[in-house]
């Protein structure tokens, strides 16, 4: 057997192993075994790469492999669960990066020898502007996630956009008519680059999972067309593996959401409709809670759902929340966790945070599996949530969120809202749930709102 | 590899994967996808190649940022993953 023959079967393993990776990765008891197999299956791929012929020089090799490995898991290990999203998109925007480098790489080097041909050039031009796109849209959700950038739209973005798609699909155009001249190719990197940070700096903070989960499926499928540049089957599989399971997790967040993946990216909100005055909806309707009161409710309660937003991640209140389950649960209450699949700013944001605290998954109940119960549950506590919660989605053929799938909590006997004020959600609608009757408002910050809930129970 | 063989890959692999995510629960969603993304830095085989290539040196700086680049993503992918799944393994269970 040849080299060749061996570095081929060697990359069928690891296609394999992917699979199995993946597929373990679906199912919560066979996940850490399926994250295993997957660096193993990147393992075998990458020694049995370290067999092909034509590499001369791995001293650029080993540099490169030990300085990625090392920037890599200093990142891995110092990240904090609450700033999982951004690492998340740094990751997703470097394997995009990487894509668009090599089929950059590649693309020259078949030039200089004189034999481009069509299916080469295609590929090099699809991936140059997918990945391209992945890395700087990455960028900028990571710089937002962080917040060091806190851009919006701007006027005339819309007309900026379609003028560099324009610029975009020319320049793909022409490298694969005239490949030898390699700075259409540059072009359309940098239009593709302009095209992926005007894509997202615009795109709210609520949208975020849908915009995550997308780069996730771009990523893939910039090392997929890599794969036909290089005309390499691992990566072609691997890539679409990948970019499949990530077109279904945005897929998921669209649903989720009730908008359109196209509503998401072009940044608008549903329209039509009278969007009610929030005076009219609150009036003096509203009945404003302390701690103790929410502590003597809850001594009598037998089942109690909490229902976590964004603003436990802000307020990093997992860990007091943790507190409050275990006391309740010392008194023999039962308390689970509805979680609604867009809360937080990535697919399953909330699972992760509260896994940190060390709750057990089998406490985190899915929307489907929770809604059915809010009629049986005593108290419903809200921490940092507000438009998945808004009966309006369900009642209000007119508002911005109708048809959105929401957790009927204004179902369950008494309500309590943990939030900093009456402010509006992303929607920018107001909230009926907050002034219904068995709604208690606890206005403060989630953590100390939650640890003086604590305290009181245990001082009762 | 001819174009019509590659892309028979391309289109089985994406129905594969479409099966094998379909049912996943919403524990999973962010383990998942930074698990995945890992496997996306299969890009790195392709950029080992170009740095190892002795043809310009631009073609090399090009594959040895690609190197870098897609380490840190696999690296640091399947090391993330890995913290957040043994969380979700442990947690609550320590104490019942």
């Amino acid at each position: 057997m040849s080299a060749a023959d061996v570095t081929s079967v060697a990359y069928l393993v690891a296609a394999v192993l992917f699979i199995l990776g993946l597929k373990g990765l679906a199912r919560p008891r066979t996940a850490p075994r399926g994250n295993l197999l997957g660096a193993s299956g990147m393992l075998v791929a990458i020694l049995a790469t370290l067999l092909d012929r034509s590499i001369v020089d791995f001293r650029v090799l080993l540099a490169g492999l030990v300085v990625g490995s090392a920037i890599g898991a200093v990142l891995a290990v110092r990240v904090q669960m609450t700033g999982m999203p951004q690492l998340v998109a740094l990751f997703n925007g470097f394997g995009g990066g990487a894509s668009v480098l090599v089929a950059g790489a590649s693309f020259l080097a078949v030039v200089d020898e004189g034999l481009v041909d069509n299916q080469l050039a295609i590929a090099a031009a699809l991936t140059a502007l997918i990945g391209v796109v992945t890395l700087t849209g990455s960028l900028v959700a990571f710089a937002k996630l962080q917040e060091v950038l806190s851009l919006g739209g701007f006027r005339g973005q819309g007309v900026l956009r379609a003028v560099l798609a324009v610029v975009a699909v020319a320049a793909a155009v022409m490298v694969v008519v005239s490949p030898a001249d390699t700075g259409w190719f540059w072009l359309l990197v940098g239009a593709g680059a302009l095209l992926g940070i005007l894509g997202t700096v615009a795109i709210g903070g609520a949208d975020m999972p849908v915009v995550i989960a997308l780069l996730n499926a771009f990523s893939g499928l910039a090392a997929s067309t890599a794969g036909f540049v290089l005309d390499n089957p691992l990566l072609i599989i691997a890539g679409s593996l990948v970019g499949a399971s990530g077109v279904i997790l945005t897929q998921i967040m669209c649903t989720s959401m009730n908008r359109s993946l196209f509503d998401v990216v072009f940044g608008s909100m549903a329209t039509g409709g009278v969007v009610a005055d929030a005076d009219e909806v609150y009036g003096d309707r509203v009945t404003s809670t302390s701690a103790e009161e929410v502590a003597m409710i809850l001594e009598i309660a037998e089942r109690v759902v909490i229902v976590p937003g964004y603003g436990l991640a802000v307020a990093q209140a997992q860990h007091a929340v943790r507190d409050l389950m275990r006391t309740l649960n010392d008194a023999g209450t039962e308390v689970v966790f509805g979680i609604h699949p867009v809360a937080g700013r990535m697919p399953g944001h909330m699972n992760v945070l509260l896994a940190e605290a060390e709750i057990d998954y089998e406490c985190l109940l899915d929307m489907d599996q929770v809604n059915p119960t809010f009629a049986q549950t005593d108290v419903t506590i809200v921490i940092g949530a507000n438009d998945v919660v808004n009966p309006l989605a369900r009642t209000d053929p007119n508002s911005p969120i109708a048809g959105m799938p929401v957790l009927n909590v204004d179902e369950s006997r008494t309500v309590v809202v943990i939030k900093r004020s009456l402010g509006a959600g992303f929607a920018g609608i107001p909230n009926p749930l907050f002034a219904a009757d068995g709604t208690l408002m606890l206005f403060g910050d989630g953590k100390k709102a939650v640890l003086d809930v604590v305290a009181a129970l245990l001082n009762a | 590899m001819t174009l019509l063989i590659a892309l028979t890959l391309f289109v089985l692999a994406v129905f594969l994967g479409m099966e094998l995510i379909s049912k996943v629960p919403a524990t999973l969603h962010t383990p998942l996808m930074s698990g995945s993304n890992a496997v996306s830095g299969i890009t790195l085989i392709g950029a080992l190649v170009s740095a190892g290539t002795d043809h310009s040196t631009l073609t090399t700086l090009l594959g040895f940022v690609a190197v870098v680049l897609a380490t840190i993503n696999v690296v640091g992918g399947f090391l993330v993953t890995g913290r957040m799944l043994s969380m979700f393994s442990s947690g609550g269970r320590k104490r019942s």
